[in-house]
């Protein structure tokens, strides 16, 4: 316990100072942490489910609460909340199955329980989502109460698990924190290697002799338009620099590296060049349940210049992106400003200032995120395939239970 | 295409103005068909609303005329009323596509030279109309006539032109079918043969007064489409006498059609480079799409240049300085750079003495003409250095020849001197008194980069204890509006200060735009510092009105669509680093990276949709009135 203390102090710490950049790491980190506050938590003989709950719970409200405008805590802690919920009321059905059949084997194990309602709404959910398609209109109607299915993942592993040992109070406590133990592993291995499930698609976007902008520097985007050269598609790419933070560059060195035609321009250039591009794609900070996106200042720009023209506005996303929030006011509620020495330099101006009796004052804003409206939007591309943005919801909505949304009792993240 | 010209005799009120337009002096009103108001002086600024219903008022063939120049160019080359209508300004020679014009006139000694060169590529047959000043006239004559010689035709024609100069109310008659029936090539034939034809008759003893090349074609045309309405034909002579008379430099031209340069073609950037003064080498790495655009390795030229200062005799010392100046990057700002240049071509002027046996008019336009090819090798020219230039030379043009050095030299410093003090400096203090009217307490007002009359409103809005707030917005690479936060600051006002992607976060509390301009497009488009139509764009996003603050010798009648055709290159280098950021060293070597290349454009072009108001010093006007203002007071810098 006190080590647990110690690892999430450390990282409200890292967070509050933001030390770690980029949602992905943050999202990756805060799943490491939550699982060995998970492992870490002595769980009772009765309502298990709840203590874990309120454990991840807590140390989540406190994560949150460090950083509330790195929505991918929040994500990251809903969806921890969201498993354990899942691996409860999966042990649950497959205890009552078990009471009520005769063991059985977990092949047969399927078939069997398509008589029993709840499972096989959960089933038709999990198989739905593992095909990509809409759930029906009756696993909705069904999973109502769950809110949301479960990553297909995890709640095949905990059915598999659940039936295949017996149903013993004892070690059902042991199962669970198990079962959970095992999804957030999943969970931590799916924010690793979801820009690889991205990259799949490139090649589905992007033709040959196509001409890509983008701006600042973003993995995701990195792997795609690699992953697309890789199919020996030869394209040029637009960066724009990204100012005040230049990451830009970073990204037109890594993709001449890799070969690929880069041409870097200033961010005041993106309007005059948006007319010779054929698709923007962009990396996101986070994309909000409504569609929108908070991603790098900059972005809503190139958006609008690009609605301009008509070029597809093409996000793409890991699912640890997505936050089942909507936005109020996220220009202002859900950006950070950032220090104005990237700006100015320190002391540049101290010398106008000093005259105060003249009455001159200068404030330096330097913003980190843009809000870009889902009408900007053409397509979210996450590692479940592309989606439009008036879509987002329910895809949301698969991977956090609705009781999560608020993790502490105060409003979360501001929104 | 003729078919179409005929059904439309509506060309004759366009031709009635073509002919106000060629009137420098009042003679125009004893025209009979010539609206009495006529003069270009008289008219009155209207009220910006007026202004807009006069662009409403004009008769709808001539708007057919303008979306021709801006829609179509290519069969403009053949039809021939509009490009009558191109060719009616003597002075402005009005080709919509070109910005050429400017240095059409010099581009003599600097084909090679002149980046914002018209795009006379769409008029084949344009290009002759721009002549420069050919020193051997006679030379130029003869290889007008064997030019001429191709066809009897033409010679025909071309008799039958002289004809018409010599005053024949009904040769008109003859020459008009044979219009008719021309084809691109005759018509083109055709202008070459009356400007041979003119230097011959001029060379006659026609008195020294050199013609406007582009007159003759300019009042063949109108003859020929005047033709229609019998009376005007004799008023249309007599527009001819006086354009005649008019001493314009325009006379033959050598065989290059002065197009635009475009640097993707070999030939005239090889041709260019050997008469260059100034030795730019390629940058490397560049960006394809700009490879009609010059793009040259920064800050190597200059220590050559310098030291070659004494063997560039030719070069006036204060041109020289303002050369380097312009390489060196000390001048920037569209005011500025154009003051600068004027200054020191005036004092080319004041140390100019005509050699022996050379005509002032003559030998001072080409000297300016390379002076001017100097300073555009040393950095493009912007469009309203090229209006300024056209003011300079058809002051030279219109000098009487009667005067001495010494007063042609007065008379010319006097008229730079009204020319910075009138259109940039009074026109400053103009567009103050209106666009302060705009300010109101409590506003929060965003501007963008440099802009010395943004930068006069604002202090001048303060001065009158109008209590309001400033975002500065700067941009990469240069950061310029550093210097303006500074000066703001100094003189007590409240500012904010962001880079342009930020834009969108603080436009929700910003209640008016003020951006400068470069130039402003006859389309409406305003041509600035790259980033501005971005800032314009998020404005007109969230519904706060764009007020564009320009002064009218910044208007061209150019048209321009995107950022891409005419632009200039700023140096790469500039984006690899940032200044004062020693951690962004990810480019540094990038020219080693053959597929890496990076971009600094310097312009770019604002749609008109996305401004609200051009406040100019001739009002406050909606961007769909700049033609208006081209056309009405386009002329007033050259022919008053």
């Amino acid at each position: 316990m006190p080590d647990v203390h110690i690892l999430v102090n450390e990282f409200v710490n890292q967070l509050k100072k933001r030390k770690i950049e980029g949602s992905q790491a943050t999202a990756k980190q805060t799943a490491e942490l939550l699982r060995s506050v998970i492992s870490q938590q002595r769980v009772p003989q009765t309502n298990q489910a709840t203590a874990l709950i309120n454990a991840v719970r807590a140390v989540g409200e406190k994560l949150i609460a460090a950083n509330p405008v790195e929505l991918a805590v929040g994500n990251i802690a809903r969806r921890v909340l969201h498993i354990i919920r899942e691996e409860d009321l999966s042990l649950a059905t497959a205890a009552i199955a078990d009471l009520e059949l005769s063991a059985v084997s977990d092949d047969e194990d399927d078939v069997e329980r398509d008589d029993y309602p709840v499972l096989s709404a959960a089933a038709v959910a999990a198989a739905a989502r593992s095909t990509l398609r809409p759930p029906s209109l009756q696993t909705l109607l069904e999973d109502a109460p769950i809110s949301a299915a479960i990553p297909h993942t995890s709640s095949s592993g905990g059915d598999s698990e659940g039936k295949s040992r017996s149903v013993d109070k004892g070690s059902r406590g042991r199962k669970l924190k198990h079962d959970v133990i095992e999804a957030v592993n999943e969970l931590i291995q799916d924010i690793s290697t979801c820009y690889e499930q991205i990259a799949e698609q490139a090649v589905e976007h992007i033709h040959q002799n196509e001409v890509i902008l983008t701006l600042g520097s973003s993995k995701t985007v990195l792997e795609f338009l690699c992953a697309a050269k890789e199919k020996k598609r030869s394209f040029k790419v637009f960066v724009a620099e990204g100012a005040p933070r230049y990451q830009g560059h970073l990204l037109a060195k890594e993709l001449a590296a890799r070969g690929l035609q880069t041409t870097v321009i200033t961010d005041s250039a993106v309007f005059a060049m948006i007319s010779r591009v054929n698709m923007v794609i962009v990396g996101a900070h986070a994309v909000m349940a409504n569609g929108g996106v908070i991603a790098p200042v900059g972005l809503n720009m190139v958006a609008l210049a690009a609605q301009r023209h008509a070029v597809p506005f093409v996000v793409l996303a890991g699912s640890h992106k997505l936050c089942p929030l909507y936005p109020h006011n996220p220009e202002v509620l859900l950006n950070e400003l950032r220090s104005p020495s990237e700006l100015l330099d320190f002391g540049e101006f101290s010398d106008c200032m000093d005259s105060a009796s003249g009455g001159g004052s200068l404030h330096v804003v330097n913003p980190t995120f843009d809000y870009v409206p889902p009408k900007l939007v053409s397509l979210f591309i996450t590692d479940t395939g592309g989606h439009n943005p008036s879509y987002m919801y329910r895809l949301i909505a698969d991977y956090y239970s609705a009781d999560d949304l608020v993790v502490k009792r105060r409003p979360v993240t501001g929104s | 295409m003729d078919i179409r010209r005929a059904s439309h005799p509506v060309i004759d009120p366009k031709v009635r103005r073509v002919g106000f337009f060629d009137q420098p002096e009042p003679e125009s009103p004893h025209l009979p068909d010539t609206p009495p108001p006529d003069p270009v002086s008289s008219v009155i600024m209207p009220p910006p609303r007026l202004l807009s219903e006069r662009t409403a008022a004009v008769p709808v063939p001539e708007s057919r005329f303008r979306r021709h120049e801006l829609d179509d160019q290519v069969p403009i080359g053949s039809y021939n009323p509009a490009q009558c209508v191109f060719r009616a300004s003597p002075t402005a020679s009005i080709t919509s596509s070109s910005v050429g014009i400017i240095d059409g006139e010099f581009s003599e000694d600097c084909s090679g030279a002149g980046w914002f060169r018209g795009s006379e590529l769409s008029f084949p047959d344009g290009g002759l109309d721009l002549p420069a000043v050919k020193p051997h006239e006679v030379l130029a004559e003869n290889r007008y006539d064997d030019a001429v010689n191709v066809n009897n035709l033409r010679r025909v024609t071309e008799k039958k032109h002289e004809t018409v100069k010599e005053v024949s109310p009904d040769t008109p008659s003859v020459s008009q079918p044979l219009k008719a029936k021309t084809t691109k090539a005759e018509r083109r034939a055709l202008q070459e043969a009356q400007r041979a034809a003119k230097a011959a008759s001029k060379a006659n003893g026609n008195s020294a007064v050199a013609e406007s090349g582009k007159a003759s074609p300019a009042k063949s045309k109108k003859q020929s489409s005047q033709k229609k309405d019998g009376p005007p034909v004799t008023s249309s002579v007599t527009i001819y006498k006086k354009s005649g008379n008019h001493p314009l430099e325009k006379e033959r031209k050598k065989d290059p059609p002065p197009q635009r340069m475009q640097f993707d073609d070999q030939n005239r950037v090889e041709k260019a480079k050997r008469r260059a003064l100034v030795n730019q080498t390629e940058a490397r790495n560049r960006v394809e799409i700009f490879r009609h655009l010059p793009q040259y390795e920064h800050g190597n030229q200059l220590p050559n240049l310098e030291s070659r200062l004494f063997q560039l005799d030719s070069m006036h010392p204060a041109v020289f300085k303002v050369g380097l100046r312009y390489i060196a990057g000390d001048i920037s700002g569209v005011n500025a750079r154009c003051t600068e240049m004027l200054r020191a071509l005036q004092d080319a002027i004041i140390d100019y003495s005509t050699p022996p046996e050379k005509v002032l008019i003559r030998d001072l336009t080409a000297k300016i003409n390379s002076y001017v090819s100097f300073i555009s090798e040393c950095r493009p020219l912007s469009i309203s250095m090229g209006n300024a230039i056209r003011f300079v030379k058809s002051r030279i043009a219109k000098l009487p020849l009667s005067y001495t050095d010494t007063e042609a030299k007065t008379a010319l410093c006097s008229d730079i001197d009204r020319f910075i003090n009138e259109k940039i400096i009074i026109a400053d203090k103009v567009i103050v008194g209106h666009a302060i009217t705009k300010i109101r307490d409590g506003d929060v007002l965003l501007t963008y980069g440099l802009s010395c009359v943004v930068e006069m409103i604002l202090l001048s809005a303060h001065d009158l204890g109008k209590k309001f707030r400033v975002v500065v917005v700067d941009s990469r690479p240069k950061f310029e509006s550093q210097a303006l936060l500074a000066r703001l600051i100094a003189k007590g006002l409240s500012c904010m200060y962001t880079h342009i992607n930020a834009v969108s976060y603080i436009m929700h509390e910003v209640t008016r735009v003020f951006l400068g301009a470069s130039a402003v497009m006859s389309n409406g488009t305003v041509l600035s510092k790259i980033g501005t139509a971005c800032i314009a764009m998020v404005a007109h996003e969230f519904r706060v009105p764009v007020l564009i603050c320009c002064e009218a010798f910044k208007f061209h009648e150019r048209v321009l669509l995107d950022s891409i055709c005419c632009n200039e290159l700023g140096d790469p280098d500039a984006v690899a680093t940032v200044p004062g950021r020693m951690d962004i060293n990810y480019l540094d070597n990038w020219t080693n990276k053959e597929n890496l290349q990076l971009l600094n454009l310097m312009y770019d072009v604002t749609p008109s949709d996305y401004i609200s108001v051009i406040v100019t010093d001739h009002g406050m006007i909606p961007p769909t009135s700049v033609p208006v203002i081209v056309r009405e007071y386009g002329q007033e810098h050259y022919i008053t």
